[in-house]
């Protein structure tokens, strides 16, 4: 039964096998961890849910799974409705978060796992091929518990790609490896779903691994998305103070409208006058929050690189300066308090200003980006990654 | 004046590593002591096996291998011992598949009546035997049962579900559910995922559980001696023999299945250790 | 077959929406499953443990009618039952409980280096050794009883080895004594001492030992802060395994005690198998699982530990 489901499944490959979820909640007792989401994964895209812990996105994933039943609305895989068939009927594979390898079995019966289920033919050459793409061509006979984690990850993998799944979901799949093989294993999930060209849908809470990974970026929080687009919108042009805030860190600094000025805005920011373009400007009211990346902003002691094309903050301090090789990380207190961050790249040589040097701040008014007022300063900060707060004056 | 002192250094360096010896060895000490007692009533079975006895076995009447070449010489204790394993398999098989079944039930779903199952399952363990042989006896009798074969086997299986539902469930608690799922993910249903992945990872629990029951019913003698009317056990055989002397077949046999069960869990060991490091 | 079918599909079902009539039905079934796992079992442990318990319980109030036949009882309620057997019985009582908690005492005494040795020093011997630690239980256990009784005979090399060294008299006798009594019992229950210990020790990593000296404590502060809390578990669970079976046991006094080292177990057994006293054996059978639920209770309570089952 659930091999003919599958067959008609497969035999839609050309009819688009886009995932469809619509309006999707999903309640356990009174707390609501999936609320009323709409998605649409193209077929073929790698896709990632981005979002802190607790934000809906595993949730999400296991509906797509059918490990978990939605409490509304419906998931469709082309035009499969999948939302209650059980897992086994739906062609979506999924890659565990600490993999979850069965560990009677060898690799090679790890892999062929699904195949036999659904009495494929020519299971050898299939496990070998999907081996052979993971790089683990010799480990057939191997049990994984004598494999390392990153070679579990990829046999999770093989695992999952070797039943060439409509969806293949990853449910945080890098969370267990250390820092440098993570690095490895992105560069390496991307050129497999390259290659494979199957549909991924990565949950991570790891702004960065899905930065370097996805082609789309969905953002969730609190069981919505609060932005979706592709990695340099979603870093360049954030539209909420959470989404500026949880990918790389914002400078969010209050400000109210004077006017416009052709098509650019003309801003108040405690004393000081700035500008920026109408269209990066989210936000109704004269009351803004602006925001600008610390990579985008130049330090120079007070009085020095003065330029009228700039925005500029004038009068702050530095309060710290920390030295990580690439560049140098400074915060710096501004009149009205609040400290803001500026990365300043190691172009020159001795170039590090000490903490109490007296500096001005400018950067390109096309660097600026606007956010509503209303929105909480300090939704999305992540306190316990290293990073530290901006706080807002 | 300084070789004295260096001499009285060296006393009290050789005292002190006598001293150090003994506190770094004292546990080992301990334990040798400790293996020496638990062996004792062993070695005192496995020689009496040799006694070259007439009625009673209690003294030492001289070598003989005439007891090993001929186990079943004593009266009825062949008949008591293959009663004992046939009830210990029947036992075992049965206790080990409702065991099972209450297992899963309790590890793997919610349902009302947990608290009261629970409470069963545990109460049996903490009733003396000589309570629960007593008080099926006395259930046997109100019902107009004759005590027998099938009273035992009864009997065993009530007191070994518990022990079984123990084992089984501390294994299923450290099954990670993803796997599971997982085979789920993978196009198994529940009743290929039941045996290709659950069956499979819990089996040693299972085994375990299995084991523990039918050495539990094996040695039983106070449930036993309430409920088995005339049916002999080995347990019951060597009670009732203990009065009037018990044969040195007795210790024949019990020291046969001694060796048996030991080398059978070396060896079980020993093959484990030896996949472990050809792998 | 449907044992799976609770699994992963999580057993937090959602409180609210309308879910569509497959679903519904689906989880009929799921709610189904465990009852139909657990009838077997159950229904043999109501039938075959609880029932007996109950009609324990009525046998114990039960009285023989004048003139009736031997093993004729009818039910009277009458509770003085229990005053009567109590009186008569006392003492009984009393030894099973001291045998029962000497020999807890003794065992864990015996184990806990025994299991601690095991876990810590053994290095590659551990699973040898913890074989051997059972092994002797292989041995039926009324033949090692049997085998105490020979070592433990007047004229056996103990019995001599200690009265040259004046430990007991010329006359005393260690066989048929509670000493001799409480010896077996502590030895018959020893692997339920041991295996549940070192189930717990080989649970403790290491390092938290290593940590504790590291925090400035001695060897003997490690033990006592930290060893002992860890592997309090298995110290608790052991010394029930130990006591429960003990203070209800009545082989070793039968064997190796005399008259005045009989116990609870060896009167129940008498009244139930010889003197056809149902009665009084099911007034004593259900005081004494009474009082063993009762102390364990308390036991388990200030130990801290219910998670026994």
């Amino acid at each position: 039964m659930s091999r003919a489901s599958k067959g008609t499944a497969q035999g839609q490959v050309d009819g688009g096998r886009d995932l469809r979820i619509g309006n999707v909640t999903k309640r356990f007792g009174s707390f609501v961890a999936v609320d009323d989401l709409s998605l649409t994964v193209p077929s073929g895209s790698f896709f990632a849910l981005l979002g802190p812990s607790g934000c809906g996105k595993t949730t999400t994933l296991r509906m797509v799974a059918g490990l978990e039943e939605p409490s509304e609305g419906s998931i469709l895989i082309g035009d499969q409705d999948v939302t209650f068939a059980k897992p086994y009927r739906r062609p979506v594979n999924t890659v565990f978060q600490s993999y979850a390898l069965f560990p009677h079995l060898d690799i090679f019966e790890n892999v062929a796992f699904g195949l036999r289920r659904r009495g494929s033919k020519e299971v050898k050459k299939q496990v070998d091929d999907a081996l052979e793409l993971v790089e683990l061509g010799g480990f057939a006979k191997r049990k994984p518990a004598q494999l390392s984690g990153g070679q579990q990850q990829r046999v999770a993998l093989a695992r999952a790609i070797v039943n060439n799944p409509a969806v293949l979901l990853l449910d945080e799949p890098l969370g267990a490896l250390d820092l440098k093989l993570r690095r490895q294993m992105q560069i390496e999930l991307k050129r497999i779903q390259t290659e494979v060209g199957l549909t991924f849908v990565h949950v991570t809470h790891d702004q960065e691994e899905a930065m370097t990974m996805a082609d789309t970026i969905a953002v969730m929080n609190n069981g919505r998305i609060e932005q979706l687009g592709n990695p340099e919108e979603l870093y360049e042009s954030p539209t909420t103070t959470f989404v500026a805030n949880f990918l790389g860190q914002s400078n969010l600094i209050r400000s109210s409208v004077t006017g416009t000025s052709g098509t650019d805005v003309q801003l108040e920011v405690h004393g000081g006058r700035l500008a920026m373009p109408q269209s990066r400007r989210n936000g109704a009211t004269d009351d803004l929050l602006i925001g600008v990346r610390p990579e985008k902003i130049r330090i120079s002691p007070t009085g020095q690189d003065a330029n009228a094309e700039q925005n500029e903050l004038l009068g702050g301090v530095v309060t710290d300066a920390s030295f990580t090789g690439v560049s140098t990380q400074y915060l710096v207190r501004m009149p009205w308090g609040q400290e803001l961050m500026v990365f300043a790249q190691n172009v020159g040589v001795g170039g590090v200003l000490a903490p109490g040097t007296q500096v001005d701040l400018r950067w390109d008014p096309a660097h600026t980006f606007a956010l509503d007022g209303s929105l909480d300063a300090g939704a999305g900060v992540q306190r316990d990654e290293g990073a530290t707060p901006v706080p807002v004056g | 004046m300084s070789t004295a002192t260096a001499s009285s250094r060296n006393g009290r360096t050789s005292g002190q590593r006598l001293s150090r010896w003994l506190s770094t060895n004292a546990i080992r000490i301990y334990a040798v002591i400790g293996f020496a007692y638990l062996f004792v009533p062993v070695a005192y079975t496995f020689a009496y096996s040799f006694n070259n006895s007439g009625k009673s076995n209690l003294n030492w009447r001289g070598f003989t291998l005439e007891k090993w070449s001929n186990p079943c010489g004593a009266p009825d204790v062949c008949t008591a011992l293959g009663n004992s394993l046939k009830i210990g398999l029947i036992a075992t098989v049965v206790a080990t598949v409702l065991g099972t079944m209450i297992a899963f039930a309790l590890a793997r779903h919610r349902f009302r009546g947990r608290t009261a199952t629970n409470l069963t399952i545990f109460l049996p363990m903490a009733t003396p035997e000589v309570v629960l042989g007593a008080s099926l006896l006395a259930l046997f009798l109100n019902a107009g049962i004759n005590p027998g074969f099938w009273t035992i086997v009864i009997a065993h299986v009530m007191f070994c579900i518990s022990f079984v539902v123990v084992t089984v469930k501390a294994r299923l608690a450290g099954l990670d559910p993803r796997l599971e799922q997982a085979a789920m993910d993978l196009y198994a249903n529940e009743a290929q995922t039941f045996r290709r992945v659950t069956l499979p990872l819990v089996a040693p629990g299972i085994m375990a559980g299995a084991l523990l029951a039918f050495s539990l019913s094996f040695d039983d003698f106070i449930i036993t001696n309430f409920n088995s009317g005339d049916v002999n056990t080995f347990p019951k055989f060597v009670w009732v023999s203990s009065l009037r002397g018990i044969p040195a077949q007795a210790n024949v046999i019990a020291s046969a299945m001694f060796f048996i069960a030991l080398f059978t869990v070396l060896f079980a060991q020993l093959v484990a250790g030896r996949r472990r490091k050809a792998t | 077959m449907t044992v799976a079918a609770g699994i992963g599909l999580g057993e937090r079902q959602a409180g609210a929406g309308a879910p569509p009539p497959a679903v519904t039905e689906r989880r009929s079934r799921r709610k189904l499953t465990p009852y139909l796992l657990l009838v077997p079992g159950m229904a043999w442990l109501a039938i075959f443990f609880i029932a007996p318990i109950v009609t324990l319980l009525s046998t114990s109030t039960q009285t023989r009618p004048e003139g009736a036949e031997i093993g004729v009882f009818t039910q009277t309620f009458r509770f003085a039952n229990y005053l009567d057997a109590l009186e008569g019985y006392g003492p009984e009582f009393g030894r099973s409980f001291l045998y029962a908690l000497l020999a807890t005492v003794l065992a864990l005494a015996i184990s806990y280096p025994l299991a601690y040795a095991i876990a810590f020093k053994a290095g590659r011997w551990r699973n040898l050794l913890l074989v051997l630690v059972v092994a002797p239980f292989f041995v039926s256990f009324l033949l090692r009883t049997v085998a105490w009784k020979q070592i433990l005979a007047d004229d056996a090399w103990v019995a001599d080895l200690l009265r040259a060294l004046s430990v007991i008299g010329p006359q005393t006798h260690i066989i048929n004594s509670a000493p001799a009594v409480v010896i077996g019992i502590t030895y018959n229950f020893l692997p339920f001492m041991i295996l549940p210990i070192y189930a717990s020790l080989e649970r403790v990593d290491p390092r938290l030992m290593e940590a504790a000296g590291d925090l400035y404590s001695s060897a003997l502060t490690t033990f006592r802060k930290v060893t002992i809390p860890l592997s309090m578990p298995g110290i608790v669970a052991g010394t029930l395994l130990t006591f429960i079976p003990a203070a209800g046991d009545y082989v070793n006094s039968a064997l190796l005690g005399n008259k005045d080292t009989t116990m609870v177990g060896n009167v129940i057994d008498s009244r139930f198998l010889r003197v056809v006293d149902y009665p009084t054996a099911a007034v004593l059978s259900v005081t004494l699982m009474a009082s063993i639920l009762v102390l364990v209770g308390f036991y388990i309570r200030r130990a801290g530990t219910e998670e026994l089952v």
